[in-house]
């Protein structure tokens, strides 16, 4: 009985290895098509930019558009294309990493492929998995989704500015995720106002000075 | 869905297991997918055969069996079943907090060598 999904578990596991041993903090950014993952690193690149080296993984079925948004701010960026493929494996990242000096980087951001079903089966060795719903998808979306709730370690609510258009209730998905996955942390924010984004920043600073004073 | 690769995954296990064994050819693959796997079957078939082609696993009977969907629920204790797509919660007493048991197993079971 061997599983189908070991080969990516083990080479998740010599990234995991790679990363602690190179001391730099990954985080798995997933969600679906436009639900701002791109805003929000780039919000996350400017608040943290001054303290800690990043970089960034994207990933994407076709084109390098995000990549070039994140180059354009001077932060080295590698760009994965699946070539249609629905999610990032380990095999890719272990590849673009080879492109980054991890020596002088802190904090890894990979920006997964718009899915909220693939990447939920796929560890990459990251330390942290993030994800992002945000507010025009709807807040029933945990319970068509559930295994990617499940499986995340933050779950960032984008868009709040759009509430009053919507009949989204933070309350219910509040309910929902927690009751499907009790030690999430949820943090509504809008990448377009920065409400919310303070909660987020020093929830991942407590976890890049564990690993940057580490020595 | 990336059933290519996850395909190449299952040739690899039969090839690997296929060389281990000094086997010639293998004759069949058993695979098990649950139903929440969202395996398609037709398209792993295709790419099987596709792939196999010119390998020891050329012309290898592939069967799959999906194991259904049963939660535990954490409230009632209920252990039931649910259907792939049906809303991931407790059938008796509609509680999301449930315990999956079976449903997202994906392995290969056996193969038969000649
Ligand atoms: N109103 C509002 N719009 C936002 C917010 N965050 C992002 N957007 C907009 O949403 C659109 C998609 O944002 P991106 O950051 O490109 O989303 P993405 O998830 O990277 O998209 P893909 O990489 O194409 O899947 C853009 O037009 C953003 O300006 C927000 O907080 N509020
Ligand atoms: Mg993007
Ligand atoms: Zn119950």
């Amino acid at each position: 009985m061997q599983d189908v999904l070991a080969a990516n578990e083990n080479m998740a596991e010599e990234n995991a290895k790679l990363f602690g041993d190179k001391r730099v903090l990954v985080v798995n950014l997933m969600a679906s098509p436009g639900a701002g993952k791109t805003s929000f690193i780039l919000r996350s690149i400017a608040a943290l930019r001054d303290d800690y080296s990043i970089a960034v993984i994207e990933g994407d079925l076709a084109s390098k558009v995000d990549a070039e948004k994140i180059k354009a701010h001077g932060i080295p960026s590698i760009q994965i294309n699946t070539g249609g493929g629905c999610h990032l494996e380990a095999s890719m990242i272990r590849q673009a990493a080879g492109h980054l000096d991890l020596d002088e980087v802190d904090f890894l951001i990979i920006e997964n492929v718009g899915n909220l079903v693939c990447p939920a089966d796929f560890t990459l060795g990251e330390s942290v998995r993030v994800l992002i719903l945000s507010v025009p998808e709807g807040d029933d979306k945990p319970l068509k989704y559930p295994f990617i709730f499940k499986g995340s370690d933050v779950l960032i609510v984008n868009k709040v500015d759009m509430l009053e258009l919507t009949d989204f209730n933070m309350e219910r998905l509040e309910d929902v995720v927690l009751s499907l996955n009790p030690d999430v942390k949820i943090v509504p924010l809008s990448c377009r106002t920065g409400d919310g984004f303070d909660e987020w920043i020093s929830w991942i600073k407590e976890r890049l000075e564990v690993i940057v004073r580490r020595s | 869905m990336h059933e290519l690769g996850l395909t190449q995954s299952i040739l690899e296990i039969a090839l690997d297991n296929a060389a281990k064994n000094e086997a010639g050819r293998v004759l069949k693959v058993k695979v098990v997918a649950g139903d929440l796997t969202g395996v398609i079957d037709e398209s792993l078939r295709f790419y099987f055969d596709y792939l196999a082609r010119g390998t020891a696993v050329e012309g290898a009977e592939l069967t799959i069996d999906h194991p259904p969907a049963i939660v535990k629920c954490a409230s009632c204790g209920v252990e039931s079943r649910v259907a792939a797509g049906q809303v991931f919660a407790c059938p008796r007493c509609d509680a999301l907090t449930v315990e999956l048991l079976s449903g997202r197993e994906f392995y290969v079971d056996s193969i038969e060598i000649e």
